[in-house]
């Protein structure tokens, strides 16, 4: 197959053969763009000024720059600049976003609403308002990764405070109706969080027509760099919060301490150019990731997809394929850097809470492998990986005795399994 | 995680892949693990008259720690008696493949996967013929 010749990947690499080993994990990070490299370069060395210094050329040159960057910050999510606070990444901007809000308002309001496939940083902010005091409703969600409003509806009281429901998932890539939930918590007076990490820049978002309060950016997910991120703040109707970093009352006293002036340029760049080619970007990834899924359901029998296909992100494919065991598939396609939801990729022995969330059986979340399809993802990239997986797939199923049992028409479930 | 060359070559060429006649006589068959762990291997051995086994084979579904063990596994058992097969350790397996701290447990499941094939063959002929060695333990 030959490609059309113009994607960036073939632009930065020079030829049509792919470049080993192929980077299908998007969802982790992303390589930073060279058009956001380039923008942050000058201000790492002659234009190192302290944006906050408020009395020569070097300090106004990089608060333009900054300035500039929160404005380019609030365009791509059509809020206010007024409304965009740098801070260190998405785990810090959801971690203030909870606690802040929370403890804020904690004399009027003590409950909080989320969802059980938020992200770690979530569940664990969450995990820790709950050791100081507050309430906090985990909800389930359906089969397809997807939240039941009706339940959102249920769960929010007088006392809620405010609800949080990430806007695509890291793991499964499906996209929550955050237009829905911005209608329901607005109308109840509760403020609405979203953990947009993974969709800003990939998905259509707009503050202020979703009706969100709250939403948290991270560089190294849009081709921007690791270690800044940003929280939007809602000022109408205003939102408040306690925040978590005290000093010098820099973003307007919700994070103190100097910013970082290349890594708010670098995002503020990765937002400018994502704004501008989400479109055609996001057709493009959609094109290689249904190439990808057609072929690999053409060539392999016994292979699921974890979460809806429909609201999901463009460039996300999370499949369980039966009777491999994820890690293993992982060392014999070292070619291809994926993810698993297999437990063995970390230190717990529990796979993958986001697949069980959706009630996928424990011995199919063994052998989900996560695939990201990114900015610089190439036909020839997907082909190369279809071919390799589903010849390591053969191989490894040949050597399942789950596979042979499958074969032999034996039920999995009816075995007595002793575990360990 | 990097791997030993020793594991990645199991890995990459498995020793004994297969499956014996579970229900003949001279076959025991150990079935471990669970698919809800990330971990099942099936052991098989087959035992000649004097009690030793001359073949052995497996199938595993894991990582690849989980399978260069289940290799290894099978390669040091052919040739021995059912004893020796029996004093097979774990940390032997861990050792010969350089296993990490969080895949020892690979290794644990390969001598369990030993020890019930054993006992299965041993449970079979305890049936079949009284005059049978019993089983140690």
């Amino acid at each position: 197959m030959v490609a059309n010749g113009t994607t960036a990947a073939e632009k930065l690499n020079g030829d049509n053969r792919p470049k080993l080993p192929i980077y299908l994990d998007y969802q982790a990070t992303t390589p930073c763009d060279p058009r956001v490299v380039e923008a942050m370069l000058p201000y790492f060395t002659e234009k190192f000024g302290n944006p906050h210094s408020r009395n020569h050329v070097y300090g106004w040159e990089a608060e333009d720059a900054v300035e500039t960057a929160r404005k380019q910050v609030a365009s791509i999510i059509g809020a206010d600049e007024k409304e965009v606070i740098f801070t260190s990444g998405a785990t810090e901007s959801n971690n203030l976003a909870l606690k802040g809000v929370a403890r804020f308002y904690k004399d009027k309001k003590n409950h909080l609403v989320t969802v059980a496939t938020e992200h770690k940083c979530v569940l664990d902010s969450m995990r820790h308002l709950e050791e100081e005091g507050f309430k906090v409703t985990y909800l389930p969600v359906r089969k397809d990764g997807l939240l039941d409003l009706e339940l959102l509806k249920g769960a929010i009281t007088d006392k809620t405070v405010l609800v949080s429901v990430m806007a695509a998932n890291n793991e499964i890539g499906v996209v929550q109706p955050l237009a829905e939930i911005g209608e329901i918590c607005r109308a109840r007076g509760v403020f609405f969080h979203t953990d947009a990490a993974q969709a800003v820049g990939k998905i259509p978002i707009d503050v202020k027509k979703m009706k969100i309060d709250l939403l948290s950016i991270s560089g190294h997910k849009i081709y921007g760099p690791k270690g800044i991120g940003a929280l939007y703040v809602g000022r109408k109707p205003r939102v408040r919060l306690q925040a978590l970093i005290t000093g010098g009352g820099q973003e307007r006293g919700m994070r103190s301490g100097t910013l970082p002036t290349p890594l708010c340029v670098g995002l503020g760049a990765a937002c400018a150019v994502a704004e501008k080619e989400m479109g055609a970007e996001a057709e493009r990834l959609r094109m290689l990731r249904d190439r990808f899924y057609r072929q690999i359901k053409e060539r392999l029998p016994d292979v699921y997809l974890n979460g809806d296909l429909e609201h999901r992100l463009p460039g996300n494919l999370n499949l369980s394929f039966a009777y491999v065991e994820g890690e293993g598939l992982m060392m014999g396609i070292k070619d291809l850097c994926v993810s698993s939801g297999s437990a063995c990729t970390s230190a717990s022995l529990e796979p993958s809470y986001v697949l069980r969330a959706l009630g996928v059986e424990e011995d199919l979340a063994h052998t989900s492998l996560r695939i990201g399809f990114g900015r610089f993802t190439t036909e020839q990239d997907v082909d190369y990986a279809v071919e390799h997986i589903v010849s390591a797939v053969k191989r490894l199923r040949e050597l399942s005795p789950l596979w042979e049992m499958a074969q032999e028409g034996i039920d999995i479930k009816s075995i007595q399994w002793t575990g360990h | 995680m990097a791997y030993s060359e020793k594991l990645l070559e199991h890995y990459e060429n498995p020793r004994n892949v297969g499956s014996l006649d579970k229900n003949a006589q001279d076959v025991g068959t150990g079935l471990v693990g669970a698919p809800a762990c990330g971990d099942v291997m099936k052991l098989q051995i087959r035992v000649n008259e004097q009690g030793v086994i001359e073949d052995a084979k497996f199938k595993t579904f894991g990582c690849g720690s989980a399978i260069a063990s289940s290799s290894l596994a099978t390669e040091w058992i052919k040739g021995k008696t059912l004893d020796e097969a029996e004093q097979i350790k774990n940390t032997q397996i861990a050792q010969q493949l350089a296993l990490p701290p969080v895949k020892i447990h690979c290794s644990v499941l390969a001598e369990d996967a030993i020890k019930a094939a054993v006992a299965d063959y041993r449970a079979k002929h305890a049936r079949k013929d009284e005059t049978a060695p019993q089983a140690a333990q």
